[in-house]
């Protein structure tokens, strides 16, 4: 269980704030709200820390186990400090059956990590997925909202390297965010 | 590729500027909505649905106008949700639809919430698809900027709210309940039926929930009437139906196919047949959650409920994942063995335990410390979770393990004769080397 943290120590900017109490407005009940406030503190801070957990508490009028229980059973969400780059490769059969394997093995060695391990600077961490809806468009991997398919070893190299110079490349979905 | 005529649902797919109001209007988007508000009455429409056809595109295939008809009569609160939690191995193709035409769902949501009477709509979106999540509320925004949503919606009295709602990584929230229970804010666990959503849902009033492709299908069936539709297809599968297609074929992706259509046809002209160097083993036609057919025995079906049915497997979802020659069967229903361990929600003790049981076992197998006793036990396992259960994960588990079993039994009993080391069956397909 966490320890109550006074409200003041929840460092969340004003706008999230500000999206919070719209959408607790706008779902029919205050509990329904919950998965998009949780969503809103995690996309801010990259994880939801125990002090969010009370802020959530309050905000919905819910108990502290059912935000935990939530938390827990959606496997998106995170109540830990992430790896500044979390590289999800999904493990799926039709990535399988189109290099996801070699994939991860590619990755292990040019991070010097095995699968569900994370680099020591804190920088890379290595997971496997369930099916992320690219199929067709196999082997990928997920980066937070971007979404690389047809992953090659050269095109995952070319992913690293611009991640190691801090820059996150275009995605095969980053068209979907232009207009 | 499908001929223009029967672009119903796929007419903007792989266009840039598809998903703009500007272009689906100039298309005729939005004039099933205009003809439901200004004359048709809400039962009118949920006729014309029912006279279509149309059956339930997220897999379990149950007549979409029929399941409206559930809904009690003069219900106060009555709410409707879209399923885009798309999370069946093998399926991508509401993303397409999502992604190429957000208008298309939109409008076909709206006209589904008209004829239920409701005045809520949530549109349930898997959280790995964050990029689509933010496609779509751009869209749901021109929508009420243009006054397609909110109140009085083209001045016909008729009010509808829609939420774009994000999901967070959990299979079984693409079961309807599980959904259901997920946007009341707590884990995504399945609940007993009866009573039906459509009687007792959402905050316990009735509750629709319908998938993405089966409500993006309404504005045709309004524009074009319930007969056009109908002669499309076969005498029960009516329509079209779009296949996500993967796995090493010359051309995988989202096709849009009249339902009926021979797999023959459909694999040699359309997908090109298989990539330079591989060969056709065996194909899981509807999602990973149905039996796989042995390549001989997919080649005689037709690409409908009733074919599919009788050759022992189901249309599904319609996400075809194509098997080449060079896999290790029980690799791959270990890979599909661990998919459903992870996703069981835990509440049924035989899912529960039975998914964990048989990853366990194949795992055993591969690694070359099974029995001739471990195939029996599997029988064994799947005999005590197969409708068991509060929701079909149980069922989706067994049927792929009992069919790879049953079709690939010599791959299985190998490994217990001559255990080999377990060595990976998955490959680049495009020839490049580590």
């Amino acid at each position: 269980m966490s320890q109550p943290v006074a409200d003041n120590a929840f460092s969340l900017s004003d706008a999230s704030r500000a999206r919070i109490e719209a959408l607790v407005e706008r779902y029919p009940t205050k509990a329904s709200a919950l998965m998009p406030c949780i969503w809103t503190i995690q996309d801010e801070l990259g994880h939801v820390p125990p002090a969010g957990i009370d802020f959530l508490v309050g905000k919905l009028e819910m108990t502290p186990a059912r935000v935990h229980e939530v938390l827990s059973f959606y496997t998106m969400f995170r109540t830990e400090p992430q790896a500044e780059y979390v590289l999800q490769v999904c493990h799926n059969i039709s990535c399988h059956i189109m290099g996801a394997r070699p994939l991860i093995a590619h990755l292990e060695k040019r991070l010097g990590i095995r699968l569900g391990e994370t680099t020591p600077d804190g920088r890379f961490a290595l997971e496997g997925a369930e099916c992320l809806g690219a199929c067709g468009h196999g082997p990928c991997l997920q980066l937070g909202r971007h979404l690389y398919e047809y992953l090659t070893p050269e095109k995952a190299d070319d992913l690293l390297e611009s991640l190691k110079r801090g820059e996150i490349p275009r995605a095969d979905t980053d068209r979907e965010l232009e207009d | 590729m499908t001929p223009k005529e029967l672009q119903i649902l796929s007419a903007r797919f792989g266009r840039d500027n598809g998903h703009k109001l500007a272009v689906y209007e100039a298309e005729g988007g939005y004039t099933a909505l205009r003809m439901a508000l200004s004359g048709m009455q809400p039962s009118e429409v949920r006729e014309v649905v029912k006279d279509a056809g149309l059956r339930g595109r997220g897999g379990a295939g149950f007549p979409t106008g029929v399941k409206w008809g559930f809904v009690p009569e003069g219900a106060d609160m009555i709410y409707f949700m879209v399923n885009a939690d798309e999370s069946e191995p093998g399926t991508f193709k509401d993303r397409y639809l999502l992604d190429y035409d957000p208008h298309q769902t939109i409008e076909g949501t709206i006209i589904s919430c008209f004829a239920v009477n409701a005045r809520t709509a949530f549109i349930y979106i898997r959280g790995e698809f964050g990029w689509l999540v933010d496609r779509v509320q751009k869209a749901v925004d021109e929508a009420y900027a243009a006054g397609y949503l909110g109140r009085n919606i083209l001045g016909s009295g008729y009010d509808l709210d829609m939420i774009v709602h994000k999901g967070a990584g959990a299979y079984i929230c693409g079961e309807e309940t599980g959904l259901i229970n997920s946007i009341e804010g707590r884990k995504g666990q399945p609940s007993i039926k009866p009573p039906f959503p459509a009687v007792q849902g959402f905050l316990d009033k009735p509750t629709i929930v319908n998938n993405v492709e089966s409500v993006a299908s309404v504005p045709w069936i309004l524009n074009n009437g319930a007969a056009a539709y109908k002669a499309i297809g076969t005498e029960k599968s009516c329509g079209t139906k779009l296949f996500s297609v993967s796995g090493p074929v010359k051309r995988p992706g989202v096709y849009e196919i009249p339902l009926g259509l021979s797999f023959r046809e459909f694999f040699h002209e359309w997908l090109g047949g298989m990539a330079d160097g591989e060969e056709l083993k065996a194909v899981i036609v509807g999602g990973s959650s149905v039996p796989v057919l042995p390549a001989a025995d997919i080649m005689n079906c037709n690409l409908d409920y009733e074919s599919l049915g009788q050759a022992g497997t189901m249309l599904g979802s319609g996400g075809m994942i194509v098997i080449p020659e060079r896999s290790d069967m029980v690799e791959l229903i270990q890979v599909l063995m661990h998919f459903y361990y992870d996703e069981s929600c835990g509440q049924c003790t035989p899912c529960r335990e039975g998914t964990g049981w048989l990853y366990r076992i194949v795992k055993r197998l591969r690694g070359g410390e099974g029995s001739a006793k471990d195939l029996d036990l599997i029988e064994h396992v799947c005999g005590g979770m197969a409708g068991l259960t509060i929701c079909p994960l149980a069922d989706a588990a067994v049927m792929p393990m009992r069919s790879f079993l049953d079709k690939f039994r010599p791959e299985f009993e190998a490994l217990i004769r001559e255990p080999v080391p377990a060595v990976s069956s998955s490959r680049w397909p495009r020839g490049e080397q580590e």
